[in-house]
């Protein structure tokens, strides 16, 4: 049961429990869909994006406790970043996630509490699920995103 | 019986005490002995796929080692005797499940293929603009979308059988959609989500008093009680070999003889014809004519061993096995804080699909994985059905005929941690 605690680390439990920035965001300049069709989560994420920054984020939706600890977390991260340096997040992210890192860079700081996920292959998707929304906005893909779109 | 499947509001019944003997049932199956995280393999997720018993490994291996040959056109000795095997695997699914003749067999992939054959076939000879067909709100995706598709392509509407909160058809509503102008009546016997076992015997003969043609789907059901079409009086039933404990990739469709014999082609190609001319070719009769090209014979095998299986033990014995589990399960998991079931027809298989307050059912599915148990955790493939409840997912237990007590005591004891786990 040790993975177990590995996965749902304190921090992730009380994101899950208490999200952060969990409502609809006034004036957001980027609504966003995610949706995870393995399991049938849905995710909205608000984004505020002006001069090149984020300025405000903001996320609703129903999931599981890595789906919604992950982007309630990542909405923390992302508040106030420029938009390359949130993009260079998600890359970091990512690679945790997917194994390709030997260890994870300082730099992602409190999202480091996700490492354990990789240990779950069934999970990762869930972890990224508000990443990959994050990044279509970004890149300026607006609409839906669905975790399928990505390998 | 273990202390820790407590605590329950009523002290559970005994454990199933019955001449089914389980543990040698077990044996049969070898994936059972086998450990997932160092601990002991709980499948309880059956109505995704059944394991297999070491005789239909072993009729599909006999097939490839020693029996190899094409069917219906060698005249050598491998193929004649292949072709026997496959033609008297044909003569077993009849007697299985009560057909008139074995030429209302025909092999498919799956249920999902025979679905989509009967919408392409039924479709192009008996569906138009302004027909309806009427499907019931509890289906599989595979009994919905192919439907959907015949009906934006003929112009038919797909009308819905609504469902009560407790997961049993409407049957008042049921009698007045059924009108005239409904074609197709493709119905599930057993939800593979929440288990209701549908009244399908009476809802077929209604239906066969406006002339519609009934299709039932009895992936969920077949594996888990006797069946005869005859005595249910379907024109069409579909069945996949991997959810009774056969291969996948192989399954059946069931048809009245002179219903078959009225349809179309599906796919077209070697086996299915009687003569090909560049200006025109000639058709076998069903259910050759359904079956182009060299069909999954190893499969074929690999299912009239399981059906063999199943026969020897009884399907009489086995419905009322696993009756038995599934109420000491609902007992056991009803005694649970927090633990809420979804569907309590009162007809049910051996399916219980569930949530816990404020825990998502893939954390369930997560944490009970980890102590060795396989459950299925989501939408099960019935996303409109969850939508009618305003549930977007559950956890899912589905029983199967080697499941034990001990197993669903486990079961609740990692359960009633699930909470905990969770920091609740």
């Amino acid at each position: 049961m040790n993975e177990l605690r590995e996965l749902y680390q304190e921090m992730i439990l009380d994101h899950n429990k208490q999200p952060r920035n969990f409502y609809a965001l006034p004036g957001a300049t980027h609504v966003l869909e995610g949706y995870n069709p393995l399991c049938g989560d849905k995710l909205k994420l608000y984004l505020q994006v002006e001069n090149g920054s984020v300025r405000d984020i903001s996320f609703e939706g129903s999931g599981c406790a890595i789906s919604k600890a992950s982007a309630s977390m990542m909405t923390d991260a992302i508040k106030g970043q420029s938009v390359e340096a949130a993009l260079a997040l998600f890359e970091q992210f990512h690679a945790m996630l997917s194994g390709k890192a030997d260890a994870a860079p300082e730099s992602l700081g409190k999202l480091k509490v996700f490492s354990g996920v990789n240990e779950f292959p069934a999970r990762v998707k869930c972890a990224t699920l508000a990443w990959h929304t994050l990044k279509s906005g970004l890149v300026g893909a607006h609409g839906s995103v669905t975790t399928e779109d990505e390998g | 019986m273990s202390a820790l499947a407590k605590p329950l509001s009523t002290p559970p019944s005994p454990a199933p005490q019955s001449e089914w003997n389980v543990e040698a049932v077990r044996v049969d199956f070898p994936i059972l002995s086998t450990r997932v995280y160092n601990r002991p393999l709980i499948y309880f997720d059956n109505a995704a796929t059944t394991q297999k018993p070491l005789v239909v490994v072993d009729a599909i291996s006999n097939y490839y080692l020693y029996g190899n040959a094409n069917i219906h056109r060698g005249v050598h000795y491998l193929s004649e005797k292949a072709t026997d095997a496959f033609e008297t695997v044909r003569h077993q699914v009849q007697t299985f499940i009560g057909a008139r003749s074995a030429n209302e067999i025909v092999f498919v992939r799956g249920a999902t293929e025979g679905l989509n054959l009967l919408a392409a076939t039924l479709g192009r000879t008996r569906v138009k603009s302004g027909d309806e067909i009427l499907i019931s709100i509890m289906e599989h995706h595979s009994n919905i979308v192919p439907w959907q598709l015949l009906c934006e392509q003929t112009g038919a509407r797909l009308v819905v059988i609504p469902m009560h909160a407790n997961g049993e058809l409407d049957q008042a509503a049921f009698e007045k959609l059924l009108t005239p102008r409904t074609r197709i009546l493709a119905l599930t016997h057993v939800s593979n989500s929440i288990g209701s076992i549908n009244p399908v015997k009476h809802m077929i003969q209604l239906a066969h008093r406006q002339n519609t043609v009934v299709i039932l789907d009895a992936a969920q059901s077949v594996a888990h009680m006797p069946i005869d079409v005859q005595d249910l009086d379907c024109d069409f039933m579909v069945l996949s070999g991997h959810k009774l404990y056969g291969p996948t990739g192989i399954g059946m469709l069931y048809g009245k003889g002179s219903l078959l014999d009225s349809l179309p082609p599906y796919q077209s190609g070697g086996d299915m014809i009687s003569s090909v001319r560049i200006e025109k070719s000639t058709f076998h009769k069903a259910p050759q004519k359904f079956e182009a090209g060299t069909p999954h014979i190893a499969g074929v095998l690999g299912l009239g061993a399981a059906l063999d299986y199943l026969t020897r033990l009884g399907m009489a014995a086995i419905a009322t096995y696993e009756n038995s589990l599934l109420a000491y399960a609902t007992q056991v998991l009803t005694g649970i804080p927090h633990l809420r079931i979804i569907g309590q027809a009162r007809e049910k298989s051996g399916i219980i699909s569930f949530t816990i307050d404020d825990v998502h059912p893939h954390d369930i599915g997560t944490i009970l994985d980890r102590s060795g148990i396989a459950i299925r955790a989501g939408h099960h493939c019935t996303m409109p059905l969850w939508e009618s409840l305003g549930i977007v997912a559950t956890a899912r237990v589905s029983l199967g005929l080697y499941n034990t007590p001990g197993e669903i005591d486990h079961l609740a004891e990692t359960l009633n941690g699930v909470r905990k786990v969770m920091g609740l």
